[in-house]
């Protein structure tokens, strides 16, 4: 997780004003971690330590998994200046077609790849229509939200709820890593440990060499203190979080699919020229069509990698509940949207990271998980989400126009 | 009672780091036709928004007197009550709406608490027939034509008993049937009391029905003439608008060296198909390597149009006629991806607007156009990336506390210089350049001219659009001169002066039509 750059090199002010400089301009990540942390704390008293079981961490997990997969995909269509409504139910469908080839008795190995296909397709018809005939996004993807809805409670109308067996399946959202051979040893999850040790190397390398590249053109680098505090800070929250799922039983699957789906998607925006066209459009879509991007092309894209994390998603959920339900998908969107905004994408477009959209999509599940272990009524859990979704995204409007572009 | 209707007097209004009216006195008769004029940025719309309030008072020096009464406007609606009415170029109307809902739009008709559509309809045909348009007033307005609309805009301001109707360019816009039509409805409407200041670049229609043509340049009136003593002519009109010298603020070019025709094109005809309207008629145009080439023309006269038509960016236009030449082989642009990679570059006339991402920062602006150049792989090389675009930020000095700041922090001078790095990282051999620099001051001015010399004397060709006669004077080798659409002239800028132009760019033709 990088915190933005600070813009003016803090020279005479000292540690002090250093902090105050990058608290206003990265006021919005911290505060996305500061909620995070409340949540944290709140709920671990209110359950009495509970909700920080390793039990329920890894739950919280997979539970968050289906709803990470949305966020990312979601995230590169609000940065491109669109909306997708219709993912809860894309997902639901999609869910309800694996459990139902499984049911046949596909192969997963073929039924998972189908899918994700049939996932791919919906974005593309969504695609074509925002693109090439123009419907607004808003449009095509209320659309698809009634389509899809409709499509789910047919296909499940005879059999209602369908019960997938196969393991493999399963194992998807509720299964974890195989250990190494000698780690039966040990009384932890040795490959998960070690796994947490070369992420934290990776890490701390990583920050040094960024921090080089600083220097070497002469950017401006945070203090050498604000730097090595940040180093422990961050290698401290990765080793906790390792050391809970190794004493546990493992890293989940779940973690280590979003993992990948991140990591693709993260090196996508940051690094290859499709991620800078997907940014110039979000920024001004006009000067990016003058520039030469293809504007269409790209956002065809956008929605039909969308149509991909639907299906995902699905697969996920449908592995997590081990059955395909009529409503599945319900609320997904409001989820994969608010996790968006929470993480920092700009209502505005063109703003947006994924790394930061996945801790916005463990604030909204931590929210869920928490209340969930509470026992809070499902209707006031909407009310609850619904609140904390208007407060991020006021937070972000008042935080930008202060900033002033 | 006063012998002005309208006096205005030492009008002073300051923008940050321009004076854009300076110590204006203007004073308007009853009942006469008062004709404005001036360049382009010559103060002409300043003045009007001082008077109609857009420009509250307070935020100018100077007063405003109606019938010899002070008046301070704090916003629109009190000028409208003074009997004052702006109507402007883009036309304020409803196109959804039938006539008689636009007419009385905010001034509604009412009975109690309800609005009287009978009384509506009834008192709307009638308004119509002062403006004499014979029309169902049920009709909405995107069914009518340009010419109607602005006669219903005048209808509106009549049904607000407008004491003084302000007409920004009314006939930019019309042919020729409807601005006849449009300038004897002013006369007629002069016959019954109602004043007129006309602002308009067709002098032909001024020194038609003016009365008094007061003449603006650079923020000051330079002079009033009164046109009912003596007739007064269009080079009279034209050498008052232009006569200045001509400062040295344009860098000596070395070494000339004009080779081969590079660009051409050949019968160029646009249609906007969202109008149904020509825009570009039959234009022809060559340009030669190592050459500037200068487009001149007024606002409106298809400029814009025509660097968007050639750079394949047409929403909603259709090429309909015509060739591109590039090294004498005819190509076709559908996208301005396919332009780039011929090498062809366009720096847009509003940066901000359509020409920069203001959120990203100077390197990720510089690269966008040409990111392939730096990427290995699938990867964007951010060092080269950033090493590309010190070079940049050091030989253009483009003045930022790094290339990560963002665009949308610079000032306009050096958004402008990032948006020029920007094209020439993508290495043209045409760069066209609309308005290169539109609000930017004197200083960043210079440096711009000087880098579009070193570039041409590198081998590049460039368009230059400018609404500036003296850029365009002070600059280009060639000059063509562009009014409604067409190519109404083409100078030597050893013989082009700015009387010629302005004439050649107010003549009006019978290219474009409806």
């Amino acid at each position: 997780m990088k915190t933005a750059d600070v813009t003016k090199k803090v020279g005479k002010g000292g540690l002090g004003a250093e902090i105050r400089s990058l608290l206003a301009s990265n006021i919005r990540d911290y505060a996305m971690y500061v909620a995070l942390v409340i949540i944290f704390i709140v709920f671990t008293i209110a359950t009495d330590r509970l909700f920080i079981s390793p039990r329920n961490l890894v739950n919280l997990v997979n539970q968050t998994g289906y709803v990470a997969v949305l966020a990312i995909g979601m995230t590169l269509i609000l940065i491109i200046r669109h909306i997708d409504l219709s993912v809860g139910f894309v997902a639901g469908f999609l869910g309800a077609v694996a459990a139902i080839l499984l049911m046949r008795g596909w192969n997963v190995w073929l039924v998972i790849p189908v899918v994700l296909l049939c996932g791919i397709a919906v974005g593309v018809y969504q695609g074509l229509l925002v693109t090439r005939i123009k419907v607004p996004a808003f449009v095509t993807t209320l659309a698809g939200m009634f389509i899809f809805r409709g499509l789910l409670s047919w296909v499940t109308a005879g059999t209602g709820t369908i019960i997938v067996r196969d393991r493999t399946f399963l194992q998807l959202s509720n299964g974890y890593i195989p250990d190494l051979p000698w780690g039966q040893n040990v009384n932890f999850h040795l490959l998960t440990l070690l796994l947490g040790i070369a992420m934290v190397g990776i890490f701390i390398l990583g920050q040094f060499k960024q921090r080089q590249d600083l220097k070497r053109y002469n950017f401006p680098t945070t203090s050498p203190v604000i730097f090595v505090g940040k180093l422990v800070f961050f290698s401290a929250v990765i080793l906790a979080v390792t050391w809970i799922m190794a004493s546990y039983r493992g890293l989940p699957w779940t973690a280590v699919i979003v993992a990948i789906v991140l990591l693709i998607y993260n090196f996508i925006l940051n690094k290859t020229r499709l991620g800078r066209h997907i940014y110039a459009i979000g920024g001004n879509p006009e000067a990016a069509e003058l520039s030469g991007i293809k504007v269409r092309n790209v956002t065809f894209l956008v929605f039909a990698s969308m149509g991909l994390m639907s299906a995902l998603a699905g697969i996920l959920y449908t592995s997590r509940l081990a059955s395909a339900t009529p409503t599945a998908g319900l609320g997904f969107e409001l989820d994969a949207i608010a996790s968006s905004y929470i993480g920092g994408v700009s209502v505005g477009g063109g703003v947006g990271r994924v790394t930061n959209t996945i801790v916005g999509a463990l604030v909204i599940m931590s929210l869920t998980n928490g209340m969930n272990l509470l026992g809070v009524d499902i209707s006031f859990q909407y009310v609850v989400k619904g609140i904390i979704f208007v407060l991020a995204v006021a937070f972000d409007v008042i935080t930008r126009s202060k900033a002033k572009v | 009672m006063s012998d002005y209707i309208l006096e205005m007097r030492a009008i002073t209004k300051e923008f940050p780091g321009v004076k854009a009216l300076d110590n204006v006195s203007f004073q308007v008769r009853r009942g006469e036709i008062h004709c404005l004029v001036g360049e382009n940025g010559a103060g002409k719309s300043t003045l009007m928004k001082v008077l109609s309030g857009v420009y509250p008072f307070g935020t100018f020096e100077g007063s405003i007197l109606i019938n010899g009464q002070p008046q301070q406007f704090r916003h629109v609606s009190d000028s409208e009550k003074q009997g004052i009415a702006i109507i402007y170029q883009e036309l304020a109307l409803f196109p959804e709406l039938p006539i008689y809902e636009n007419l009385f739009v905010g001034h509604e008709i009412m009975k109690g608490r309800i609005i009287d559509w009978k009384e509506t309809k009834a008192r709307a045909k009638g308004v119509l027939e002062r403006v004499g348009l014979d029309l169902d007033p049920s009709m909405k307005i995107k069914d009518l034509g340009v010419g109607q609309r602005q006669l219903v805009e005048i209808a509106k301001a009549l049904s607000r008993d407008a004491q003084i109707l302000i007409l920004d360019e009314p006939t930019a816009a019309l042919n020729e049937d409807d601005s006849e039509n449009l300038l004897n409805l002013l006369q007629e409407l002069k016959g019954q009391g109602v004043t007129c200041i006309l602002i308009s670049h067709k002098l032909k229609e001024i020194v038609a029905v003016a009365d008094t043509i007061t003449v603006l340049r650079d923020g000051r009136v330079v002079t009033s003439l009164n046109a009912r003593e003596r007739k007064v002519t269009e080079q009279e009109i034209i050498k008052h608008m232009v006569g200045r010298e001509i400062e040295n603020i344009y860098p000596k070019r070395e070494n000339v060296q004009i080779g081969d025709v590079l660009f051409e094109i050949k019968n160029w005809t646009v249609v906007d198909r969202t109008r149904n309207r020509e825009i570009l008629h039959n234009v022809n145009m060559q340009v030669r390597k190592g050459e500037i080439v200068g487009v001149a023309g007024l606002m409106g006269s298809g400029r814009t149009e025509l660097a968007l038509s050639i750079f394949g960016n047409v929403p909603g236009y259709q090429i309909t006629s015509g060739e591109l030449y590039l090294n004498g082989k005819q190509v076709q642009f559908r996208h301005p991806a396919d332009a780039i990679k011929s090498g062809v570059a366009y720096v847009t006339e509003d940066r901000k607007l359509n020409g920069l991402v203001l959120i990203q920062d100077v390197k990720f602006n510089i690269s966008l156009p040409a990111l392939e150049k730096l990427v290995e792989g699938l990867v964007v090389n951010e060092h080269e990336e950033i090493t590309m675009a010190e070079d940049y930020r050091r030989s253009f000095d483009i003045r930022t506390p790094s290339v990560k700041a963002k665009v949308g922090n610079l000032s306009g001078g050096n958004q402008q210089k990032a948006s020029l790095a920007k094209w020439l990282f993508a290495e043209p051999s045409l760069l066209i350049m609309d308005e290169p620099t539109r609000g930017i001051d004197v200083g960043a001015k210079y440096e711009i001219y000087t880098l579009m010399n070193r570039l041409v004397a590198q081998g590049m060709s460039i368009i230059m659009i400018s609404s500036e006669l003296l850029e365009i004077l002070g600059m280009s080798d060639r000059i063509y001169i562009m009014s409604e659409g067409t190519i109404t002239g083409e100078l030597d800028a050893q013989e082009a002066t700015e009387e010629k132009i302005m004439a050649m760019a107010t003549k009006t033709t019978e290219g474009v039509r409806e």
